[in-house]
């Protein structure tokens, strides 16, 4: 139990969430929804590891991960924008399908060793105490993407005209048409953004956080914590950069909690019998639905929260909502 | 512009034929075989073989066909369970979770044990259904709670509460109830055994190796049931009128609050007793991995369904024979892979049902040109 070492690996595995969850409030900020997560970041994490295995390189891997899952939202993107079929089952089937293509694809790819993607220290700040250790030293340089990413894609989002643009889609389909934005290139644009951000979420455990091919264990259900994150986190990417490395922080705490004899003093229950870990195991899961209950209470009281048209297609020249 | 030919798409105004949403589903089906056999062929399997090897391991003898049959048990009632939320626009896919609870709960009756052990099947039977049932509707209703009193997306809930169930599960197969240090449970005694065909085959000989339960007449029952309640009964007008137009609901004066717990609980309930006929009937303990994922198969078998418990029956035998083949061939993905471009195909084909899509030479179109501009 060292704090240190567990906010180090917080920050590590924090990362994946916080891409996939950027990446699926770009989609739903445009108003729709993709439960497809889990399947695109398994087929990232298959694409990014097999493609550095074949080449050697694995930032090659890593934008190949990306085009992949990319290439796969757009399934969901016509299924749903264009032939406005209902956004939950088709991101449902999109999971399916990821999946399943992922484990055919990656058959055999279980054990191999594929060029990585090594960790960097940052010179100079890596040597102030505790700070330096915790976020400086010895991290994957998506680590360091992810600390620029999150406070980027909030500017652009808040700040910016493109910004304006998603969320004027998002919120009111209609208006956004008047003021002449083309609404369907809009939302094709962001879920396909998001299908390359899960593809960066999978490739950064395969080739840089927990490196490998573990058939669907590599994800083991991230995805979904990444689309419990977006509502935990309002849909704004900051809070959705500290809720991943904090869910992080968690999940190595209870990996730790299982080492020492004694805890404050008491005799360490998970020490005797390693089985209570299965206790442990679940509070990932609860607290996601901690944060849900809190989330949605929170968005009650203050009228805010998901993005208006949210779930709707559009469809043009039918009167708006 | 220059291009010889385009597309034109219309909103269908008049009704469709009755025959085209059946006959748009099944050339999607079809269509999704055709891709799959593709992507086999890209990574070197044949795909003539698979799906020639799929025939005859499901449908190729009474006892592969029994086979298919024990497999479509469990999805006909998850496909339900399903069916009833979604009519509602209740998307309950917790029902992997609330499958592992009916199973555990189920098994209390006999490793708690809350029976005297020797007590006939007549009692522990209904006994282990009313517990596979009750465990399903409790993993229901919390996610039920929270949808109604806090508004809380009820698909992440039942989604993460999947996990849970898992882990409390091996926490009683590893630990409490682990049969010799191995992860299961100790095998029931017979009277927990639901009937198979098999065990009458002293007098009728043709049954002999065949392994169909009596689960499979819970399932039919089921889908009877379901049918009854949501075109028949007061309770399923208002389920479905929810899910058409909850504001409609609303001003109608129908407790939506309430109707989502009772239809999360009435959900759960029928992936519980999955669970319980699972372990009664086919593996006779609590285990690890006593679902190959039916529960989000379940999920796509009620979609493919449109939501028709009758259909769901259908959809349940073809996956249930996709599960039987997709163990025994490799690689492992190969069924879920094709699952996923079925669901993907069917959901695409409903575009044909709403809107008419046809080719057209652009001489017609520039004719046209003045009124769609």
């Amino acid at each position: 139990m060292n704090l240190e070492i567990i906010l180090h690996a917080g920050l590590a595995t924090g990362t994946i969430l916080l891409f996939a969850a950027i990446g699926e409030i770009l989609a739903e900020r445009s108003g729709v929804l993709n439960l497809g997560v889990e399947g695109m970041m398994l087929l990232g994490a298959m694409t990014g590891f097999s493609v550095s295995l074949a080449t050697g390189n694995p930032w090659f891997g890593v934008a190949m991960a990306m085009l992949a899952a990319g290439i796969l939202s757009l399934a969901h993107a016509v299924v749903t924008i264009s032939f406005q079929a209902d956004q939950v089952v088709s991101g449902l089937s999109l999971t399916f399908l990821g999946t399943g293509l992922a484990l055919v694809l990656g058959n055999g790819l279980t054990g191999q060793n594929a060029a990585l993607i090594p960790n960097y220290d940052i010179a100079g700040l890596a040597a102030i105490p505790f700070i330096g250790p915790v976020f400086f030293k010895d991290h994957s340089p998506l680590v360091y993407l992810g600390y620029i990413f999150a406070p980027l894609v909030w500017y652009y989002i808040e700040k910016t005209r493109p910004g304006l643009h998603l969320r004027a889609v998002g919120e009111k389909p209609v208006a956004a048409d008047t003021m002449g934005v083309n609404v369907y290139a809009v939302r094709y644009l962001y879920v396909f953004a998001g299908g390359c951000l899960a593809g960066l979420a999978g490739a950064t455990i395969s080739l840089s956080v927990s490196p490998g091919w573990y058939s669907a264990q590599t994800t083991s259900g991230q995805g979904w914590i990444a689309i419990g994150l977006v509502i935990f986190a309002q849909w704004n990417p900051l809070q959705a950069a500290l809720g991943g490395y904090l869910f992080g922080a968690l999940r190595r705490a209870i990996l730790d909690l299982q080492g020492p004899a004694t805890l404050l003093g008491f005799t360490n229950p998970l020490y005797i019998n390693s089985n209570f870990g299965f206790f442990l195991q679940m509070t990932p899961y609860l607290l996601t639905i901690l944060a849900l209950v809190i989330g949605s209470r929170q968005a009650l009281r203050k009228r805010l929260g998901a993005p208006a048209a949210l779930g709707e297609p559009y469809i043009r020249g039918e009167r708006g909502l | 512009m220059a291009l010889p030919i385009a597309v034109s798409v219309e909103k269908r105004t008049e009704d469709i034929p009755r025959w085209m949403p059946a006959a748009t589903s099944v050339g999607a089906v079809v269509l999704a075989f055709v891709v799959s056999g593709m992507v086999l062929w890209l990574i070197g399997v044949n795909p003539f073989q698979v799906y020639n090897f799929f025939v005859r391991a499901t449908f190729g003898s009474w006892a592969a066909f029994s086979d298919t049959m024990v497999k479509a048990t469990p999805l006909i009632l998850v496909g339900l369970a399903c069916t009833i939320a979604f009519k509602m626009k209740l998307w309950n896919i917790g029902a992997e979770g609330q499958f592992y609870m009916g199973a555990f709960f189920a098994s209390l009756v006999v490793l708690v044990p809350l029976l005297p052990t020797g007590s006939p099947p007549a009692i522990v039977i209904p006994a282990m259904m009313i517990m596979g049932m009750a465990g399903g509707a409790v993993w229901g209703f919390f996610p039920g709670v929270l949808k109604a009193k806090f508004g809380v997306n009820e698909i992440i809930t039942t989604l993460m509460l999947n996990y849970v169930a898992v882990l409390w599960n091996n926490f009683w197969i590893f630990d409490r109830w682990s049969d010799a240090g191995f992860q299961m449970t100790p095998t029931f005694a017979r009277n927990a055994w639901l009937p198979r065909l098999s065990d009458y085959a002293r007098d009728y000989p043709i049954f002999a190796g065949i392994t169909l339960h009596l689960g499979v007449v819970f399932g039919l029952l089921a889908a009877v049931l379901v049918w009854w309640v949501l075109q028949r009964s007061r309770w399923g007008y208002e389920i479905r009128l929810i899910g058409d137009n909850p504001q409609a609901a609303r001003y109608a004066g129908i407790n939506i609050a309430r109707n989502i717990i009772l239809v999360m609980m009435f959900s759960g309930a029928l992936a519980g007793l999955a669970g319980m006929a699972e372990i009664s009937g086919v593996v006779h303990r609590l285990q690890e991995r006593i679902s190959p994922g039916y529960g989000f198969t379940g999920i796509i078998v009620a979609w493919l369904a449109k939501l028709n418990p009758f259909g769901v029956i259908l959809v349940s035998i073809l996956f249930g024979a996709l599960i039987v083949a997709g163990r025994e061939v490799q690689p492992s993905g190969i069924a879920q892979m094709i699952q996923g471009f079925v669901l993907f195909a069917v959901i695409s084909s409903d575009v044909l049902l709403r809107y008419k899509i046809r080719l057209i030479r652009s001489t017609d179109r520039s004719a046209t040109a003045g009124e769609s501009a």
